[in-house]
């Protein structure tokens, strides 16, 4: 089953009335078990995408829509984890993990069961019964994270998951999404603006240009799933990083001169 | 070579965290009563005016045994009850409709605001002609009037729940309906308390303004009553149950916010 962006373009209006072009002329196709990546300089529309993919947001022009065989029968899901984390702050880790399987009316048995499974997964075992506010920033999302991969999603979408992390509790947490990415293979769109990320996570790197956010570039990844970091790849990696940056460079100065 | 010299750094916001023994929460209390005490029993003001704390509590001790106070306190506990859960009730699912649904807003918001800034008090006599002078047209009052604050803190918790929170709901699958029941709800709980508290006084004000314009039994009645005899010290008895029914009434709500708000 495939996920297909077609021709998406989406024109806000801002509080001046003037139109804004977020997005513009979208195509792309997310294949099964491929692992997608959005980089681009802040305002180009990468969360505009993010949200419309989700079905958080209509598309001006276009659509999405997944594409494969057994559609009739079922209805697809879709996983979120959000940069605002946006766990309920009323409910226990575990209470926020299963929401989504209590929703799809699941016994309590089968809850437990795929609860405890993904908590296990993202490290989070004895803090079932701990509330939001009493976890760390990585804890929190972690939780988020657990939560998206236990309705089992055809689709999950990860909106910089890790931006406001430090810098390395961010890396520890890349290394576990890899892990936990190579036991789910499940297909995914993930959005940031950290190139290194980008090409340490990603099957395809897609760079977006900004005014209107158009595809600037496809880029294949062409290294090993696992293990990026290693010293043999160091080279290539670098090359790629290079690549993707001096496509953002000119887009990014001139998002910050807009401020 | 140089005296070497020693100069500790001390805490110096340490009075931001002064402990105070237990016993000094009542010491101000304690002290106050003293002091009356003595001035009644002094005789420097006549008991009409200000009668002995040792006075009013003989005298309470009296009128809880022949029954008084019971009767008064049930006529009065049930009107408030009564109005105060059905007020809370309508509140906060007005509250919640006017904060969901865009219809709503548009149309009742309006409505609610228009009518806010009446003294509630003031409707008494127009209720007493529609309703009569029983126990209807007294509830209503109160209901009215703790419905008001109850709404209007149900409303804006509902328009300050984080938004992300409705779209990650909605994301795992929920319906109109449980987005409302474990979102928005939950969301506007501290805001929905908010306003529970600040009706409690509203209620016990109307209550007694209502009981003493238009009713036989209850603590506001009593008051008036015994004011009108001028037996101060049976006077001050209403007024000191009154005053422990607005303690009780509070402690009761904290504690329900803390059974029910359990993450905050
Ligand atoms: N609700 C909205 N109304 C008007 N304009 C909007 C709205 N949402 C986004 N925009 C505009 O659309 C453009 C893209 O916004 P978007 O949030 O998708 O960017 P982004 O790539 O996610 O940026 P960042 O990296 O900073 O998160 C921006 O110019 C933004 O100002
Ligand atoms: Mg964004």
């Amino acid at each position: 089953m495939k996920v297909v962006i077609e021709d998406v373009s989406k024109t806000f209006i801002d509080s001046k009335k003037k139109e804004v072009k977020a997005l513009e002329n979208i195509n792309f196709t997310i294949s099964d078990e491929e692992f997608i990546v959005l980089v681009g300089p802040s305002g180009c529309g990468k969360s505009t995408l993010l949200n419309i993919v989700g079905g958080l947001l209509s598309p001006t022009t276009g659509s999405v829509y997944f594409e494969g065989e057994g559609l009739e029968e079922r209805t697809p899901t879709l996983g979120i984890v959000f940069q605002e984390i946006a766990l309920f702050p009323w409910r226990t880790v575990y209470e926020n993990v299963v929401y989504g399987l209590q929703e799809r009316k699941l016994s309590k048995a089968e809850q437990k069961e795929k609860g405890q499974y993904y908590i296990d997964m993202v490290g989070l075992t004895g803090f079932e019964n701990a509330y939001p506010k009493q976890l760390s920033g990585g804890m929190k999302q972690r939780a988020g994270i657990a939560r998206a991969l236990a309705i089992e999603p055809h689709l999950l979408l990860m909106d910089e998951p890790f931006s406001a992390l430090d810098a390395q509790t961010r890396t520890i947490m890349q290394e576990e999404l890899l892990t936990i990415w190579n036991r789910t293979k499940l297909s995914t769109l993930y959005v940031t603006h950290n190139i290194q990320e980008a090409v340490y996570l990603a099957d395809r790197v897609i760079v977006l240009s900004r005014h209107p956010g158009k595809i600037k570039s496809i880029i294949d990844i062409d290294l090993p799933k696992n293990g990026r970091n290693n010293e043999e790849h160091r080279e290539k990696f670098e090359q790629y990083a290079d690549e993707i940056w001096q496509l953002i460079r000119h887009d990014a100065e001139e998002a910050l001169k807009e401020g | 070579m140089a005296q070497q010299q020693k100069r500790m750094i001390t805490n110096r916001v340490a009075f931001l965290e002064q402990k105070v023994p237990a016993y000094a929460s009542v010491l101000g209390i304690v002290g106050l009563l003293a002091v009356w005490e003595i001035i009644a029993r002094m005789g420097w003001v006549s008991p009409l005016f200000l009668p002995a704390p040792t006075t009013i509590v003989t005298d309470g001790w009296a009128m809880l045994v022949n029954g008084e106070i019971i009767d008064n306190l049930f006529a009065s506990l049930y009107r408030i009850v009564l109005g105060y859960v059905l007020g809370a009730s309508f509140g906060i699912i007005i509250g919640l409709l006017l904060g969901f649904s865009r219809w709503a807003d548009a149309i009742g918001t309006p409505v609610v605001y228009s009518i806010y800034p009446i003294p509630k008090i003031a409707l008494l006599p127009l209720f007493i002609l529609w309703l009569g002078i029983g126990e209807l047209s007294k509830v209503t009052i109160i209901a009215l009037g703790v419905f008001f604050p109850v709404v209007i803190n149900t409303y804006s918790g509902v328009k300050n729940v984080d938004e992300m929170l409705i779209k990650a709901a909605v994301t795992f699958g929920s319906n109109h309906l449980n987005v409302i029941r474990k979102v928005i709800l939950p969301g506007s709980l501290p805001m929905i308390f908010a306003g529970l508290k600040l009706a409690a006084g509203t209620s016990l004000l109307l209550l007694v303004a209502a009981e003493m314009i238009a009713a036989q039994q209850g603590i506001g009645s009593m008051v008036l009553h015994y004011g009108n005899l001028m037996i101060t010290s049976k006077l001050m008895v209403g007024v000191l149950i009154l005053s422990l029914l607005g303690l009780t009434f509070n402690r009761t709500l904290q504690w329900l916010e803390k059974k029910l708000l359990p993450w905050n």
